[in-house]
């Protein structure tokens, strides 16, 4: 019985850690940004149209284009 | 216990749960002791790297060492600074929250910004340096890792981050003119590009060093390119959005490639196709720079970040995890002959100030500072998140460096000199490279020619004689580490071209994006003497943006050509330079934040940025004094141009290690131009601090002066103080939580 309930805790436990690595590099890579910004289109201007996920990342790379930021070595 | 805490909750609205939350109170009994547990454990490790002779130490006392340095440091030394200079506010707005456009400003979670902070200022920088810098022994080098850091780069880094989060994320050029005038300001710009300059031209010959004649390299860095294109296009017209996915396949593919690499070099064509001198690797890389630099960001450069991004952070983890589990035992002496001799085959010079040098990046890096401004001040959710993100990543950088500190000091010393001695010592070849090393007096048996071909055969290579840079010994040591815990010696080679391979991808995206963020420096500056050249301000002008490019590529890959053809061996020469350029800018960050905090009348702790100033102007123009002024020519630049023009007036046809008149000729030409620069750095910085003495003095007299500070906003929105939650900020969180949740239900209803 405890061995069942050790067991479900561990995997338990694994599940998690794998959705927090999960939630991190989703959230570091950028899979989020998009929801973001509808959220932030929402809140600013309300029944504006926030435009599509293509034409978010278009508008995100040519920013990047006028604006580089800097590496370091 | 918990009653003796003191909490306050701040709010700057009545209808909005608190947006911060001050707690002040004792440390409870339980942290007390286990800060003394983790400072005594550091103790006994210091103790270790510091005073075992005799027998052989372990690497894991390093780590043990430097790990518990980092947490006092970052537990008591950062709070020291975050209460007597920062003061953050948590009630006042981040330029994040006040021009929120979920684009470049955005408030963002503290984990995921520590880790694009971080991604943002290490790269090869602290893997290359230590490597270097463990000619001198492991000792000086380590201490110079952990204190340099915890004193001052993490000061630094830190420091220039809340300034800049107070001043809506300017950058470091921007806020020496804003602070310093103009004067000290075009200074101070001058002096960052041609840093720059220098920066990308010295890593680029680490890459070009690294894959020279290795077939295998070769083809998998330039498989790395149609795998950025495809991530592109996928990204761009396939499947927006979905970056994760995309890196996964990338990552896949990247790995493929190593792999591929091995078999390509197995045959005839591979090694027709992808054995490249240095002189070509050059030239490619160049072309490579350019394309990046003139192409959209999507195809090429965003992808390349990606990559990079995700193998940074899980190469190092493998790293360490590997040094824990192989605990491999150090070969190097502590202190080395050469550290106290000053005349070391890797870089020439005495411990002090050459050490310092070398090792820039892991313990103060310059360049960290224009990540530190402009980029992640405009995604800090709060103010007192700089301390986490601009001390802590720091750190983390730092241990990055001991561990590539680790890996060159575990490997056979004899094998160390025979891979870093330059080819004018070592002869090129196994023979004469074991007669070399044997003949430095090192310790343990001597090496045979035999043993130097067998290492190189291991890690599926031609030759492993004079591989400077510290890129291919770093991935030797590595390969020994990684090998040992996975994989035994049938996967060394593959490690071997992991290492070499991520080291190389890191190189290339600084290049290239160094080079895209120099030539918008330089079209900028262009557009801002007016007239007709106004035109260059517009980024979109393409006949601008081609010809800036070019210059940019054109200066660095001149200097990258000068060190590959030196016949001194371009490291050698070319590496001082790239430490003190690094360092000079770290004086010019430094003198900017002392300037603030001399204006603001902090003068009681206006120590705390100013003592690694001064140390730091002691190295560097120490440094300088001697490239430009000794009489060694082994040391100072004009001493060797003039030994060389003398032999050349005397009509003799080949001096030292230049066998030909044309190998002369570039001596000559080399040591000109690497004396020039050396006096350039050091005027220009020399510069921006005089002029930050006069605003100090101005400031002083008058009794303080106004800064660019930005006015207070009030914050609208919670996040911790710290990396982890404390339960009051749960609670508090659990609020924002409940609100957010009223509030999206009466969306959907109304």
């Amino acid at each position: 019985m405890s061995g069942r309930t050790a067991l479900a805790g561990s995997v338990h436990a694994l599940a998690r850690a794998g959705r927090a690595v999960r939630w991190y590099t989703t959230s570091l890579l950028g899979d989020h940004d998009y929801a973001r910004y509808v959220a932030h289109v929402e809140r600013m201007h309300p029944g504006a149209d926030p435009g599509s996920e293509k034409e978010y990342w278009r508008a995100r790379h040519a920013e990047q284009d006028a604006h580089p930021g800097a590496r370091c070595c | 216990m918990a009653a003796r805490t003191h909490t306050e909750p701040i709010r700057t609205d009545p209808d909005l749960p608190p947006v911060a939350v001050v707690e002040r109170g004792p440390m409870p009994a339980s942290r007390r002791v286990l800060f003394t547990v983790i400072a005594v454990v550091g103790a006994v490790a210091w103790s270790i790297v510091a005073l075992v002779r005799g027998e052989q130490v372990n690497a894991v006392w390093f780590v043990f060492a430097a790990v518990c340095t980092y947490v006092i440091a970052y537990r008591f030394y950062s709070r020291f600074i975050e209460a007597r200079l920062v003061q953050p506010r948590n009630d006042r707005a981040t330029p994040a929250e006040t021009y929120d456009n979920a684009k470049d400003f955005m408030p963002t979670d503290r984990r995921v910004l520590f880790g694009h902070h971080f991604a943002a200022i290490a790269g090869a920088g602290p893997l290359v340096g230590p490597v270097l810098a463990a000619q001198m022994g492991y000792l000086p080098g380590t201490i110079w890792i952990v204190v340099g850091c915890v004193l001052g780069g993490a000061v630094q880094d830190y420091l220039v981050l809340s300034l800049s989060a107070r001043r809506r994320g300017r950058s470091l050029g921007q806020m020496a003119r804003d602070e310093l005038g103009r004067f000290g300001g075009v200074a101070a710009l001058i002096a960052v590009f041609v840093i720059m300059i220098i920066l990308i031209a010295v890593l680029a010959l680490v890459v070009v060093n690294a894959l020279a004649e290795s077939p295998w390299g070769v083809f998998s860095i330039a498989m790395t390119i149609p795998i950025a294109l495809f991530m592109g296009v996928y990204l761009r017209f396939l499947r927006p959005g979905r970056v994760s996915e995309v890196t996964v396949i990338g990552v896949a593919l990247l790995l493929l490639a190593i792999v591929a690499g091995g078999w390509v070099a197995e045959t005839t064509w591979g090694q027709e196709w992808f054995t490249l001198s240095p002189v070509a690797l050059a030239w490619w890389l160049a072309a490579y720079g350019f394309a990046a630099s003139v192409l959209p960001v999507w195809l090429l450069l965003a992808p390349r970040d990606y990559l990079s991004t995700f193998m940074k952070v899980g190469t190092i983890i493998l790293l360490a995890v590997g040094i824990v589990l192989a605990r491999p035992t150090v070969e190097a002496p502590a202190v080395s002959s050469f550290a106290l001799r000053g005349d070391g085959p890797v870089f020439a010079g005495a411990l002090f100030p050459f050490l310092f040098i070398t090792i820039a990046c892991g313990a103060l890096s310059g360049f960290h500072s224009l990540i530190a401004s402009g980029t992640t001040p405009k995604l800090l959710e709060k103010e007192s998140q700089a301390r986490p993100i601009g001390y802590g990543a720091m750190l983390t950088e730092s241990f990055v460096a001991v561990m590539a500190l680790i890996t060159a000091v575990i490997i056979d010393q004899h094998l160390y000199f025979a891979m870093n001695a330059p080819a004018g010592a070592t002869g090129g070849t196994p023979e004469t490279a074991a007669d070399y090393v044997n003949g430095l007096g090192l310790s343990g048996p001597p090496i045979t020619a035999g043993e130097i071909e067998n290492a190189a055969q291991n890690v599926g290579e031609e030759s492993v004689v004079s591989r400077t840079g510290g890129a291919p010994t770093l991935a030797f040591g590595m390969s020994q580490v990684l090998s040992s815990v996975i994989g035994g010696s049938g996967l060394a080679a593959f490690w071997y071209h992991f290492a070499i391979m991520f080291e190389a991808l890191f190189i290339l995206t600084t290049v290239d994006a160094g080079t895209r963020v120099a030539r918008f420096m330089l079209s900028d500056s262009l557009g801002n003497i007016g007239g007709p050249l106004r035109r260059f301000r517009d980024p979109s002008w393409r006949v601008g943006a081609w010809f800036c490019s070019v210059v940019v590529v054109v200066l660095w890959g001149a200097i990258l050509l000068m060190g590959v053809t030196d016949p001194l061996g371009g490291i050698n020469t070319l590496f001082p330079l790239f430490g003190i350029a690094n360092q000079l800018l770290a004086a010019i960050a430094l003198t900017v934040v002392t300037v603030v905090v001399v204006k603001k009348q902090l003068y009681r702790w206006v120590w705390i940025p100013a003592v690694p100033l001064v140390w730091d102007l002691a190295v560097t123009m120490t440094a300088s004094y001697q490239k430009i002024f000794s009489s060694e020519p082994r040391i100072g630049y004009w001493a060797q141009h003039r030994a060389f023009q003398d032999a050349k007036a005397a009509g003799e046809e080949s001096f030292g290690v230049a066998t030909t008149p044309e190998a002369m000729d570039a001596v000559i030409r080399n040591t000109a131009i690497q004396g020039t620069l050396s006096i350039i750095f050091a005027v220009l910085v020399l510069i921006v601090v005089a002029v930050g003495v006069v605003v100090m003095v101005r400031s002083v007299r008058a009794g303080g002066l106004p800064t660019t500070e930005e006015p207070d906003q009030p914050s609208r929105i919670f996040a911790p103080r710290g990396m982890v939650a404390t339960p009051a900020e749960r609670e508090i969180q659990a609020q924002w939580d409940e609100l957010e949740r009223a509030r999206a239900g009466t969306g959907a209803r109304s």
